[in-house]
């Protein structure tokens, strides 16, 4: 890994006999501030949000969490119950098709393909990363959205319809596409850090178990992934934590509305989508709070899902032999 | 482990089988790698074809006209200088303190002390971008309004921990060999550092650099709350709130004016070429540098 820091020998020997260069002193001390005051952005952040949150908090407490009305009216009740489910079902959603996905993509990009193939799909496959959320957004409302209303709620109806997800009238804007244009996002990035996992597992593993009259996949299914297993646990917590994260591209396609149900052609909402949506709203310091309140839901969401995931990397990282 | 079993099955009668699962399995990761590069295409052939159809001249030189029924040529050209000054200052701010921190990681922290800022830089990477929009909502607007310099605070938050991270990598491919060679010869240790070991990483900075720009550009979730209550004029002073590209596109999309649909397409054109174009070069020079990094071993 890249952390490691070189302790260079000539400057400990100039440092022993004690000469004190103030260059050194200056540009120490600079880059010191500016890397403390990077790591001090991730407490600032926390400590402005939950401080901005706090008059919602002292008015719902905990309740906010159960509490399934939105209402920036009259009555000022506010609530992320709704958000909070749509956000579940729209994340592990979008996980379950881009978990099995990504892992096939680095599959075939690391065991499979010609070595002239590799390069140039996978860099289109991270190019999809690339590509601005609002952008994934347009073209899910104009033309994924009436696509899906069309054509795949209806097959979906046809063949699944006994299961309650799959019930109620197609609509462009729904849970179903959000699921999708999530999928679309965090695929790339399951399957990128996926992709270096694989490359990680010793040659002499895979070749060993070739050697032993294994197919390619039985080597796959019998060495790569589980050599690879907490590492995939880490890639698929990173790609959860960027689908309950994104906020734009889900507000576009997902409709909006406060409710809960389990058809995913309705409308729903999600923590970061209903976040997005407020922007021109608020007014009241309570709405403002209730925002916040579900900003820093997310942000503690986002906090232990990226302690936990690069906590696994790292750990992966150094068992990973130096040598490819 | 069961696993065991299943890798070295006795029964030879399954041989077929087993390898018509063996090529099942290909088949199925082939077709997962094409599915996304087709996604891919999918999307960038429906922009190119729905903005081709709509973008000129006019797109970069007119402002939105206040009346969408008329015929005159309306364009985004507010919008365009915007992005440009938001984005701008927000690489004005996060190439140094980028930089410097991975000079810090790379140079002179300890070992466990550079693990815990690399870390904490990883997970303010993953801090969502709608929640750097509210702590800067919360922050500056708050107190002191909207405005395109707080909307590029916002963005130089997202682009820290990428700068930051892409220099510390092209920093430790550095030889320790030259920073000896330097201090060797008794040039102090700042000026190793900044004359000799820094000149060799100013491609890896750049590539970073425009990584992080291509990011930014598309950001629309941390504009909302900090740079989105604008009028139609075309403005260049960071000190109030201007319109944006990524936000144009959203108001836009949500808009049932078929017109309206036009615009946002041609700007995600323009928006979608230069975001891919920037991430391209940054890969190709990558490319470059690390070959020639290699040659230096």
């Amino acid at each position: 890994m890249a952390t490691s820091s070189p302790t260079v020998a000539g400057a400990a020997a100039l440092r022993r006999r004690g000469r004190f260069r103030p260059g050194d002193a200056t540009l120490h001390g600079v880059t010191l501030a500016a890397a403390v005051s990077a790591v001090a952005l991730l407490f600032l952040i926390a400590w402005k949000v939950i401080d901005q949150a706090r008059p919602a908090m002292h008015r719902f407490g905990l309740h906010f969490l159960v509490t399934k009305t939105w209402d920036p009216g009259a009555h000022q009740v506010f609530g992320a119950a709704a958000f909070l489910f749509g956000t579940a079902v729209t994340s592990l959603g979008a996980l379950l098709v881009a978990g099995p996905l990504s892992i096939a993509i680095a599959l075939f990009l690391t065991e499979l393909a010609p070595r002239w193939l590799r390069g140039p799909v996978g860099a289109l496959v991270e190019m999809l990363a690339a590509v601005p959320s609002v952008v994934v957004g347009l073209w899910g409302i104009l033309v994924l959205g009436p696509f899906v209303q069309g054509h795949v709620e209806p097959w979906l109806k046809r063949t699944l319809g006994f299961l309650p997800l799959f019930r109620g009238d197609p609509s462009i804007f729904g849970l179903l596409p959000a699921i999708l244009v999530l999928t679309i996002m965090i695929t790339p990035i399951v399957s990128s850090v996926s992709r270096e996992l694989f490359l990680g597992v010793p040659r002499d593993l895979k070749e060993g178990a070739l050697a032993l009259g294994t197919t390619r996949w039985e080597m796959i299914r019998g060495v790569v992934l589980p050599y690879a297993r907490s590492g995939i646990a880490a890639a698929l917590i990173l790609g959860l934590g960027r689908a309950v994260g994104e906020a734009i591209a889900v507000t576009q396609v997902i409709g909006g509305s406060v409710a809960i149900h389990w058809s995913l052609f309705q409308p729903g909402d999600t923590l970061a989508s209903r976040i997005a949506s407020q922007y021109q709203g608020a007014t009241t310091r309570l709405q403002i709070g209730s925002i916040a309140y579900l900003a820093t839901i997310l942000l503690v969401f986002s906090l232990v899902a990226n302690v936990a995931a690069q906590a696994i990397v790292r750990k992966f990282a150094r068992r990973r032999p130096v040598i490819r | 482990m069961s696993a065991h079993r299943d890798v070295l099955p006795v029964n030879a009668d399954g041989l077929r089988r087993r390898r018509a699962v063996n090529r099942l399995m290909e088949a199925i990761a082939t077709l997962a790698a094409f599915a996304a590069v087709g996604v891919l295409a999918i999307m960038v052939i429906s922009v190119a074809r729905r903005g081709g159809a709509a973008i000129n001249f006019s797109l970069f030189t007119k402002t939105p006209h206040p009346f969408s029924f008329t015929n005159e040529p309306s364009g985004l050209a507010n919008a365009f200088a915007g992005t440009f000054v938001i984005v701008g200052f927000a690489t004005a701010i996060a190439v140094p303190v980028g930089v410097l921190s991975a000079i810090y990681l790379a140079e002179f922290a300890r070992a466990r002390v550079a693990f815990a800022i690399a870390l904490a830089l990883d997970v303010l990477n993953g801090v969502p971008a709608i929640v750097v929009g509210i702590f800067v909502f919360a922050l500056i607007v708050l107190h002191h309004g909207q405005s395109a310099l707080a909307g590029s605070f916002a963005l130089s938050i997202l682009m820290i921990p990428l700068i930051a991270r892409a220099t510390q990598e092209v920093l430790a491919l550095v030889p320790q060999t030259t920073r000896e060679a330097s201090l060797g010869l008794g040039v102090s240790r700042w000026r190793t550092t900044l004359g000799v070991v820094l000149p060799q990483t100013v491609g890896g900075i750049v590539t970073g650099t425009t990584l992080a720009v291509a990011r930014v550009a598309g950001e629309t979730a941390p504009l909302l709350f900090t740079s989105s209550i604008v009028g139609d004029k075309l403005q260049w002073s960071p000190h109030q709130a201007l319109a944006s590209i990524p936000l144009k596109i959203f108001e836009y999309s949500e808009s049932p004016d078929p017109k309206d649909h036009a615009q946002a397409w041609a700007a995600a054109l323009v928006l979608i070429g230069f975001v891919l174009v920037a991430s391209l070069t940054a890969r190709a020079l990558a490319a470059r540098s690390r070959r020639r990094m290699g040659l230096h071993r």
